[in-house]
Parts: C-alpha cells; sequence; structure tokens
C-alpha cells in the first residue's frame, strides 16, 4: 500500500457510487416487482428515512433516544393538522411537518442533552409518552388513536396524484434518495466526523476544541426533523394520520430497524427496515403475536451482533463502507 | 510578553485542597516544565488552565484575556493545544482521521486540503506517517503517545500543554521526542509535566516546581538542581 | 355524593393504587438499586403474575380462597425463577452494560408479551377475591344537632380492597427486614456499594445478581396476584404500572427505597384522586412531564439527598 493522501476521497466517491447504486436498483425495481410488494417497498422506503435520522443520533453520535416517535408524529401530524384543518397545499402541508417537527426536536434537544446515558434514555422516553397522551387528550382534533384520513383529493401535486401506485413508489424513492444522498454527505463531512469523535470519546473532543453539547443538539435536531419528514411523507403518501404512530413501540421500531441494519452505517437502516417489515409481515400471517419477532431479534442482535448485518460487512469484507 | 499568567488560583475538592493560590506566570516562546511529586496538583493546574477542570478561586490570563470562565472549547480556540496524561485518542478512527479532527477545528474551513496538508505535517513530525491509514486502537502504546502529540501539533497552538508525554515511551522514542520538542522551541510556548527527570533537565527554559498544591521554588534546571528544599521534597524521592 | 364523602372514597382508592404501586416500584428500585440496571420488562413481570395466578385459580376447584393462595406463592415463584433465566441467559452476558441492558429489556418485554398473548388469549381473565364483603363507611357532617354520623349511598368499599393495603404493608416491612437484618441483605448491600470489592470477598456475585433480579420481578408478581380480583388480568397490563413505576423510582431518587415508598404513597393517591376529578390523560401527562423534569434538573430525585 502506498499510504496515498488521495485514500479518502476515494473512499467518498466509492460510497457516493454505492449510495447512487441503490437508489438505482430501487427505482428499477418496480418494473420486476408484483404489486403487494412495490407497495411494501414504498412504505419500508419511508421506514428507512425514519430510522436513517434516527441512526444519526444513535449509530453516529452515540445518543440512544426512546422516544423518535415524538418526532415522527410531529412530522405527520404537523402536516396533517395542516391539511385538514387549514387546508393547506401538500408542499406546504410538508414545509409545516418539517418545521414542527424541528422546533420540537430543538426544543426536545436543548432539554434532554442536559443529561446522558440512561437518563437521557429515560427523559427521551417521557417526552415522547407525554407527546402521544397530549394527542389523546386533544382527540377532538387529532382523532386520538383512531386518527383521521387525508382525502384523496387533497393528495394531488400539481396534477400528479400521490394515491397513484406508481406515482408513490417513485416519490419514495425520490425521498429515500435525498434523505440518503444528505446522510451520506453529512457523515463525510467534518461535522459527520466531530459526531463520531463525540461518539468515541466525549472529552477529547472537548480537548480539541469542539463545542460538544451544541454539536449533539444540531445532531438532535437534524435527527428529528429527519424523522418528521419520514413521518410527514408517511401521512401524505398513505393518507392516514394516527396516535399509533406516536406509541413507544415506533421509538423502538427505528431502534430495531438500525440495530438489525447496523448502526453507523449509511446502509444499514435501509437494511434493517427491510428485513424487519418482511420479517413481521410474514409471521402476522401466521399468529396475531407478530411482535414477538421484534423482541426475539432485539435479544439476539444485543447479544450476538451489535454490530448489525452492514456493521459486520464493514469490519470483515467493505472497510470502506460509509 | 506574558503568553498565559494566573493569580491566586485555587481548586478545593470537598474540603481538600488540590491547587492553593498559585501565582504563575508563563512568556511568549518559553519551553516551561512543571514538576513536583505525585499529588503535587501539577495535573489539576494545567486542567484549570486548559478549562478541563473548573477552579474555585483565582483568575487565568490568557493572551491578554480573562479566560477564567470561559469552557475548554472556547480555550482551545483562542489557540491552546492540551495532550491527556492518560492516552486519548479516538481508538476506533484511523491515524489520520485523528489528527484531521485536529486540524479542522483549527483551519475551520471545508478546505480539504489545506487539513491533509497539516495532517501531512503532523504526522511526518512524529514519524508516523507509514501509519497514515492504520486504526488508531491497533497502534502499540508509544505509538499512541505519539499520535496524541501529533493531534496537538495539527491545532499549531500557540501554547501547547504536554501532560506527561513520555510516560511509556522507548529510550529511543524519547530522545526523538526531546529534539521534536527543541524544534518547537521559539513558535510556540510549551508548558510540559513531566516525571523524567533527563527530558526536563535537556528541554526547560525553566522550571516551576509544585508540591502540596503551592509553587515552592522557580529557576532554571541548574538553580532547581542545586535548590535544597525541591530535593528533599522531590528529587530525594526519585531516582534523580 | 357530596364533595366530602366523594373525596374521602377516592382517596381509599387511591391508597390501593398507592400499596400496588409502592410493591411494583420497590421491585423495580432493588433491582437498579443493586444491579445498576433499568429493567423495562417489570411491567411484564407483573403482568405475568396476573395471569399465572388466574391459571392456578382456574385450575384449583373448591373455595376461591385455595386458589387464591396457591396463586399467592406460585405466581411470584414461576415469575422469579422465569427473570433469574433471563438474568443468566442475557444480561449476564451483556456484562449489564446500562444502555445494551435496556434494549435487551425491551426485547424481554416484546418476548414475554407476545408469548402470554400465543398461550393465553387475548381476553381478560378475571379472578374471584378470596374474601369480599362489602363495607358501607359513615361520613360525618355538621348538622342542626351538631356532630352526626350518617351512611350516604354509595360510600363504601370491601373487605378485600382493605386487605391489599394490609398485605402491602407486610410485604415492604418483609423486605425491610431482609435487606437490613438478614445476611443476604447484607450481601445484597455490599454487592451495591462495590461489585469488584464484594468479588474481592468471595461473594458470588453473579449469583447475587440472579437473586436480585428474581426477587424484583417477584416482588412485581405479587403486586399483581394482590390485584387481580379488583382488576382482570390481561396481557397488555403490563404498560401502565411500568410506567408509573418508573415515575415512582425517578422521583423517589433512582435505587432509594424509603424515597420511592413515599414517592409511590404520593403519585398512587394524587393518581387515585386527580383521576377522580379530572381528566386521567392530564394527569399522566403531567406526571411523565414531571419525570423528564426531575430528571434533568434534580437527578438525585425530590426526596434523594445530592452527592457532592
Amino acid at each position: 500500500m502506498s499510504g496515498s493522501i488521495t485514500t479518502p476521497t476515494n473512499n467518498k466517491a466509492k460510497a457516493l457510487g454505492l449510495h447512487l447504486l441503490i437508489i438505482g436498483v430501487l427505482a428499477a425495481s418496480f418494473l420486476i416487482l408484483p404489486d403487494y410488494h412495490s407497495g411494501i417497498i414504498a412504505r419500508v422506503l419511508i421506514l428507512a428515512i425514519y430510522a436513517m435520522g434516527y441512526n444519526l443520533l444513535f449509530g453516529y453520535t452515540g445518543l440512544l433516544s426512546l422516544g423518535h416517535a415524538l418526532f415522527f408524529a410531529s412530522g405527520m401530524y404537523g402536516l396533517g393538522l395542516a391539511m385538514q384543518y387549514l387546508h393547506v397545499s401538500p408542499l406546504i402541508g410538508l414545509i409545516a411537518g418539517l418545521g414542527f417537527a424541528a422546533f420540537v426536536s430543538a426544543v426536545v434537544g436543548f432539554l434532554a442533552l442536559r443529561t446522558a446515558g440512561v437518563a437521557f434514555m429515560i427523559v427521551t422516553l417521557m417526552f415522547a409518552q407525554a407527546g402521544y397522551l397530549t394527542i389523546l387528550l386533544l382527540g377532538e382534533y387529532t382523532r386520538g388513536d383512531e386518527g383521521f384520513v387525508i382525502k384523496q383529493s387533497q393528495r394531488i401535486v400539481a396534477g400528479f396524484d400521490l394515491t397513484n401506485a406508481t406515482n408513490r413508489y417513485y416519490v419514495s424513492v425520490l425521498l429515500f434518495a435525498i434523505s440518503l444522498l444528505l446522510i451520506g454527505w453529512i457523515v463525510q463531512s467534518g461535522f459527520g466526523k466531530t459526531l463520531v469523535a463525540i461518539r468515541e470519546n466525549e472529552e477529547r473532543a472537548r480537548m480539541l476544541g469542539y463545542n460538544v453539547q451544541l454539536h449533539k443538539w444540531l445532531a438532535v435536531v437534524i435527527s428529528g426533523t429527519m424523522s418528521g419528514s419520514a413521518g410527514a411523507a408517511y401521512a401524505l403518501l398513505f393518507g392516514y394520520v394516527g396516535g399509533t404512530f406516536a406509541t413507544v413501540q415506533y421509538s423502538i421500531f427505528p431502534l430495531l430497524y438500525v440495530l438489525l441494519g447496523g448502526a453507523g452505517t449509511t446502509i444499514g437502516p435501509l437494511i434493517g427496515a427491510l428485513f424487519m417489515f418482511y420479517l413481521i409481515d410474514i409471521s402476522s400471517q401466521f399468529t396475531s403475536a407478530y411482535l414477538l419477532v421484534a423482541g426475539v431479534a432485539l435479544i439476539l442482535l444485543t447479544l450476538f451482533a451489535p454490530q448489525g448485518l452492514a456493521g459486520i460487512v464493514r469490519k470483515r469484507v467493505i472497510r470502506w463502507l460509509p | 510578553m506574558i503568553l498565559l499568567s494566573t493569580s491566586g488560583l485555587t481548586k478545593q475538592y470537598s474540603g481538600l485542597t488540590a491547587v492553593n493560590d498559585v501565582n504563575f506566570s508563563l512568556p511568549q516562546g518559553q519551553i516551561r516544565a512543571i514538576i513536583g511529586p505525585n499529588g503535587a496538583g501539577k495535573s489539576t493546574f494545567v486542567g484549570m488552565l486548559s478549562g478541563k477542570i473548573p477552579s474555585t478561586n483565582g483568575t487565568v490570563i490568557f493572551k491578554d484575556k480573562d479566560i477564567t470562565s470561559l469552557p475548554a472549547h472556547k480555550r482551545i480556540a483562542l489557540g491552546m493545544a492540551y495532550t491527556f496524561q492518560i492516552t486519548s485518542i479516538f481508538s476506533s478512527l484511523s491515524v489520520h482521521e485523528n489528527v484531521a479532527l485536529a486540524a479542522r477545528r483549527i483551519s475551520n474551513s471545508t478546505d480539504s486540503k489545506t487539513v491533509a496538508q497539516r495532517v501531512a505535517d503532523a504526522l511526518d513530525r512524529v514519524n508516523l506517517t507509514d501509519r497514515y491509514e492504520q486504526i488508531a486502537g491497533d497502534l502499540s502504546y508509544g505509538h499512541q503517545r505519539l499520535l496524541e502529540i501529533a493531534m496537538g501539533l495539527a491545532q499549531s497552538p500557540s501554547l501547547f500543554i504536554l501532560d506527561e508525554p513520555t510516560q511509556g515511551l522507548s529510550a529511543e522514542e524519547i530522545e526523538s521526542f526531546i529534539k521534536l520538542l527543541k524544534n518547537l522551541a521559539g513558535d510556540t510556548t510549551i508548558l510540559l509535566i513531566e516525571h523524567n527527570m533527563d527530558v526536563v533537565m535537556a528541554t526547560a527554559d525553566l522550571i516551576t516546581v509544585l508540591n502540596f498544591g503551592e509553587v515552592l521554588a522557580e529557576g532554571s534546571p541548574a538553580e532547581i538542581r542545586a535548590n535544597i528544599d525541591v530535593q528533599a521534597a522531590y528529587l530525594g524521592t526519585v531516582n534523580a | 355524593m357530596e364533595f366530602g364523602p366523594h373525596l374521602f372514597l377516592a382517596t381509599l382508592e387511591g391508597a390501593i393504587g398507592a400499596a400496588v404501586l409502592a410493591l411494583m416500584a420497590v421491585g423495580l428500585s432493588i433491582v437498579f438499586g443493586i444491579m445498576r440496571v433499568v429493567n423495562v420488562a417489570h411491567g411484564e413481570f407483573y403482568m405475568l403474575g396476573a395471569v399465572i395466578a388466574w391459571w392456578i385459580t382456574s385450575l384449583i376447584g373448591g373455595h376461591p380462597a385455595y386458589g387464591f393462595l396457591a396463586a399467592l406463592i406460585v405466581a411470584p415463584l414461576i415469575v422469579g425463577l422465569i427473570a433469574a433465566l433471563a438474568d443468566h441467559l442475557v444480561l449476564r452476558r451483556i456484562n449489564y452494560d446500562p444502555e445494551r441492558t435496556i434494549v435487551a429489556t425491551i426485547g424481554l418485554l416484546y418476548v414475554l408479551q407476545q408469548l402470554t398473548l400465543m398461550t393465553f388469549g387475548a381476553d381478560a381473565r378475571p379472578v374471584e377475591a378470596p374474601f369480599n364483603k362489602r363495607l358501607a363507611l359513615p361520613w360525618f357532617e355538621n348538622g342542626a344537632d351538631g356532630l352526626a354520623m350518617y351512611w350516604p349511598w354509595g360510600l363504601s368499599t370491601t373487605t378485600y380492597k382493605l386487605a391489599v393495603i394490609v398485605a402491602a404493608i407486610v410485604v415492604l416491612v418483609a423486605l425491610w427486614l431482609l435487606m437490613t437484618k438478614t445476611r443476604a441483605g447484607l450481601i445484597m448491600r455490599a454487592t451495591q456499594l462495590n461489585r469488584d470489592m464484594a468479588l474481592a470477598h468471595g461473594i458470588p456475585v453473579e449469583k447475587v445478581y440472579a437473586l436480585v433480579f428474581g426477587l424484583g420481578a417477584a416482588i412485581a408478581a405479587l403486586a399483581a396476584v394482590l390485584v387481580v380480583p379488583i382488576q382482570q388480568a390481561h396481557y397488555l397490563m403490563g404498560g401502565d404500572p411500568l410506567l408509573l413505576s418508573f415515575i415512582v423510582v425517578i422521583i423517589g431518587g433512582l435505587g432509594s427505597i424509603p424515597g420511592t415508598i413515599v414517592a409511590a404513597i404520593l403519585i398512587g393517591m394524587s393518581d387515585g384522586i386527580i383521576s377522580v376529578f379530572f381528566s386521567p390523560t392530564l394527569a399522566k401527562i403531567l406526571a411523565t412531564l414531571l419525570v423528564a423534569f426531575v430528571l434533568i434538573f434534580r437527578p438525585q430525585g425530590l426526596f434523594g439527598k445530592r452527592i457532592s
């Protein structure tokens, strides 16, 4: 090995190549997938965006949140309530969802980051629980657990009907592509490397002159906003807004996806969401206790594969995996 | 010109006084060694200079600015660098990335060329260039110490605080470390906490002796060597 | 009912809630205090206690007291064993790393809950109380003839409900004696203070941990057996008590048993009283926010002392 100085740049190019390849494969898959599966993939891609947002905080910054459903639901209700009661267009709704998620994550981050470790986990859990209960409390507008449907007539962007299966698939690929490239860019940037440095050794990062608290807060805000964007996209593409998405279970899901796919890798969330969604989908055809799969997976991953699938690939095969 | 000074700097840990009323001043360009027996308060003292440890009382002036209440990261941004007594690197990142993290904060830009250049220079100075891509945690202990120093170099600090830098280095590595320090002298002001008296005597312009958290003596290496109090408090206890 | 009697009734219902909550939270607190483990599956051990109690009482015929008595002994034992096994198979292997333990116990939560759903089904199951005499309660009023006693309609409780309060107190006292007066308690406290030191003194820390984890779960199960004649057994019943006991343990000061009991009485009573007069959802929102803010601004708990 020559130890040339161009290697990091090469890795950046390789990472970009890999991301574009994945996006290409996803776009092409629609042509060969049966309808049922392309419907599932569209859903998985949105959940993968949620998990990518989660992964920025958990995988790259080392902060384990148990309350991301709050951010997902903030995006979902930000869009849903604006469209339902203010009758705004989907694009304005999307902005409302993103804005609300950003606001909520900024406040939660500011407060929760005064704690660390287990206390951080419990504080985020409690904020999310308070958020879920607030949705129930305001049931008159939010329709609580039952939720409400966004009418088909409202889900048309400039003549482009989002309820059409083909359109829906490609919009979800587009949103996923934007998120993946954005995350790829962030984690390769100096900012992203600083987050990893904070995860590895917070004290050292501080003594290199980094404002650790500010970086963590930015990580929460970016992570929460991306998770919120997934919530807003879910509401828009699948036309449903409901309190279930704010429950603890929906805070656990991205953790599960990321652990399974590989924490701290850009492609881990997609892999995890894909595997887990199908696993739960298949098992729910046999039993109503389909969440058993989630529980067993969580225990086995913690015990035997804390790096997840992509983490193992990075360790054994492709060292440059972003 | 005085680069750094303290007046009345004190640290108390629930009743125990670790550092007591230290008045200290460090002129620009000097290599200053701080010595003293274990538990004399050396690490606590420099910890308060770098902001790692909050002080109980007193003030710290750096570049004519009162930095007593500044958090660590802001002091570093003013031009300090601090290497840890216990090796503290990002062990799962590459050697290159470790140094780049230090360089990026200073060049403060997205200009990857400048960063790459600084990283290459810093690694070159500690002879780690050929380990550029290795994972830092896989390095030998001595090399990790050198990496720690390279991270400090990449920050191009005006004040470089080195906490026990030669601990665990081989005789050969210590030899090249002394050369490195002498090379830095002039541009960089160096504050060195060191147990190895050979290193201190070979490099320091001036020595401050701490004992029980107070300044016991201050003088040139020759003066300190001749000082009877110091011998009693410190040198006598070490095989010097 | 007038306000006075109504408040009295709410206080009584609150006291029952507080008694059960104190048991449940002390179980969680012991595990956290000694092992530094946050057990998210604690609510499922409670649920298992209730479901197993239903199962045992449905097997045993005769007077309901026989079945109930059997459940009171067997359910905590089974649940304690399951917990000790989980400790041995999972938690010990991840070295009780705080964050991984939480993830693993979340997994355990789903496994226990879903397995219960598969074996016992989704129906709520009633258990008959061993004794259940209705007691009308008097109220006093300052009337024309001075202070008079009368029996307002609807102001009543049952002998069983009062017995639950007594039983909870008995268990808590027994636990306190176990921790402070016995050799087992001494060993547990030594392990809590310094794990490595305990190991060096020949204390089998691994066994102590399995025992403590089992004990914590068994106490939750016991609380559930006491509750199940008042509230039916159901596979999803663990969620609310888990949340409430988290609230109690955090407000009482993590790992402090006296603090936990005081907080349990406070939260249990106010939860009972508030939900009679206000929206229970609003009460829960305030309680969860209280926990978050206590952790942020007063991490030693409301009753704990700050360690300097």
